[in-house]
């Protein structure tokens, strides 16, 4: 008999603090929808997509309907796109975004993330087309989501690739700047990219992985802020072990979700992704979680402190709930999705600089900023270079989704709408690192590589 | 296979009589229920077996949902596994 607490807090935890299960994402391989001939291939690709995930969208909210917890999205990733581009190298490879749009309309799914190249090493036949292709693809589809990895712990960083993005993010920015530069929100940079991420923007189905396989990102800021709030004052250590209990609930649901959509789908479950995901509602925020710790504003010092114990134990809470942990799991700090980060950012308490330290404890890395629009790409690349560092020295994923707000500066604010949200455009240190981004070549890999 | 009805939400005359009549029609055997009344505020939680529903499980949560909203009270109908799920290891 399941005890009468245990049952209100769940059904206050979903109707009140946001409880939810923010994805699932069917990972599908189109290592088998190769061919020199681009339109082959996308039909391949088209009819590929809705044979295995034709049922997701309602399997998803009947699950979320008989277990009462919501389900927010139902996601597509696929094989890196590049991958499919090297076999018909005289083609620009958009087509292959037209085609997953259209197949991620058919099916009902918001996002579809993929259209991607992994370069931390060196371009590949294909690699270049699409990266080149990215701006271009991003605009003339809705629901196509692009993501490069440019460097790795064990690779170094691909400096050639980091010059590149930073044109390739303005490119997306300026393609888009009558819809509040939409395009850049949709183009993630990565260093050790993970494979099996369910998240977007930067989902994509790796080549080490099955045929097609389940994921589910979990979420859940709201609880862990009210959790906290209700134990009031006490010490750090009860701190990280509310999280931590917090975390285990919020992950078994996660993976009670995860079991059924893999079995009503007859795919296999791949692992269950632990993050703390805002989103731009009220009562949603990871900011507010570290206010609540005892920081007047998210962006005072001792917000990197909070944040390192907020990612860790949400990890030790969640990892003994689910049987395959993987993806991004951790918080995440994206600033126009949450609410706090928002207002801190509006307030000039958070600035890109101590974001940049944020990002060294948190499971991602500087995501959802808007930047003034005359940011040349080279500065970009800069930033990008730093924040492949981070992720590179510390063994761990590290991203830049910047929004270059093209034609607007610093103060005034962009709005994409939706899961997106808004923000204000956060000021930049204008002192160029042309001459250092123009060397091109590798960093090599650190010592950290040399584990063998 | 078990679930749960909670009925949360302002006291008024047949809240109980009213979620009874609508699982007996569809074949939802009650096992245990639990209420109180604090303030006026009317919280009810009903332990229900739906292994002999007549009508799919999502339909009966639509039909519980509609009733709560026509009464002004919140219902939900959600499956056992999630509370085991969240709160046993």
């Amino acid at each position: 008999m399941i005890n009468s607490h245990d049952i209100l807090e769940t059904i206050n935890m979903i109707d009140n603090e946001n409880l939810d299960v923010r994805t699932i994402t069917m990972g599908i391989s189109l290592l088998d929808c190769i061919d020199e001939d681009i339109d082959k291939a996308c039909g391949k690709v088209y009819d590929k997509i809705c044979r295995y995930a034709g049922d997701l969208v309602k399997t998803g909210e009947d699950i979320s309907k008989e277990l009462g917890i919501p389900i927010i999205h139902k996601r597509i990733s696929v094989t890196p796109v590049a991958m499919l581009a090297a076999a018909c190298p005289t083609k620009s490879p958009v087509k292959f975004a037209k085609i997953l749009d259209k197949a991620a309309m058919q099916i009902g799914v918001n996002f579809v993330g993929g259209y991607s190249a992994l370069v931390h090493k060196g371009f590949a036949q294909g690699d270049y087309a699409l990266i080149e292709s990215i701006p271009e693809a991003l605009s003339c589809t809705e629901r196509v989501c692009s993501s490069v990895n440019i460097g790795s712990t064990k690779a170094g960083i691909n400096m050639d690739a980091v010059a590149k993005m930073g044109a390739v993010i303005r490119r997306s920015a300026e393609l888009t700047a009558d819809r509040d530069c939409i395009g850049a929100a949709k183009l993630v940079v990565f260093c050790n990219a993970p494979e099996d991420n369910p998240f977007m923007a930067g989902a994509f189905h790796g080549p080490g992985e099955p045929d097609s396989v389940i994921n589910v990102g979990v979420s859940g800021p709201g609880v862990v802020r009210a959790a906290l709030a209700k134990a009031g004052d006490c010490n750090i250590t009860e701190v990280a072990d509310i999280v931590k209990k917090t975390a285990f609930k919020i992950t078994r649901a996660g993976m009670l979700v995860a079991k059924e959509a893999s079995k009503r789908l007859s795919v296999p479950f791949g692992i269950v992704d632990l993050s703390l995901a805002p989103t731009p509602a009220i009562g949603d925020s990871v900011a507010h979680i570290l206010e609540e710790m005892g920081l007047e504003q998210c962006g005072a010092h001792g917000t990197t402190a909070c944040l390192a114990l907020l990612n860790d134990a949400v990890k030790k809470g969640g990892v003994m709930a689910s049987s395959h942990v993987g993806g991004l799991s951790g918080a995440f700090i994206p600033v126009t999705e949450d609410a706090g980060m928002i207002d801190a950012a509006r307030s000039k308490a958070l600035t890109l600089t101590k974001l940049e330290a944020m990002t060294a404890v948190c499971s991602v890395g500087l995501d959802m900023i808007a930047i003034p629009g005359d940011t040349p790409a080279e500065v970009i690349s800069g930033i990008i270079a730093d924040e492949a560092a981070i992720g590179m020295v510390n063994s761990k994923t590290t991203a830049v989704r910047l929004i270059p707000a093209i034609g607007r500066s610093a103060g005034e604010e962009l709005d994409f709408g939706g899961l997106l949200g808004s923000g204000p455009i956060m000021d930049v240190n204008p002192k160029s690192p042309a001459r250092f981004i123009s060397r091109g070549g590798r960093i090599p890999a650190p010592m950290q590589s040399l584990k063998n | 296979m078990n679930a749960v009805i909670t009925v949360i939400g302002k006291d008024n005359v047949g809240i109980l009589a009213k979620v009874s009549n609508e699982c007996a029609q569809v074949g939802v055997n009650i096992i245990e229920v639990t209420q109180s009344v604090l303030q006026g505020l009317f919280a009810m939680i009903m332990y229900v077996d739906i292994s002999g529903c007549t009508v799919p499980f999502s339909s009966l949560v639509d039909s519980l949902t509609g009733t709560g909203e026509k009464m002004g009270v919140k219902i939900h109908v959600m499956h056992e596994d999630i509370f085991n799920a969240m709160h046993t290891i």
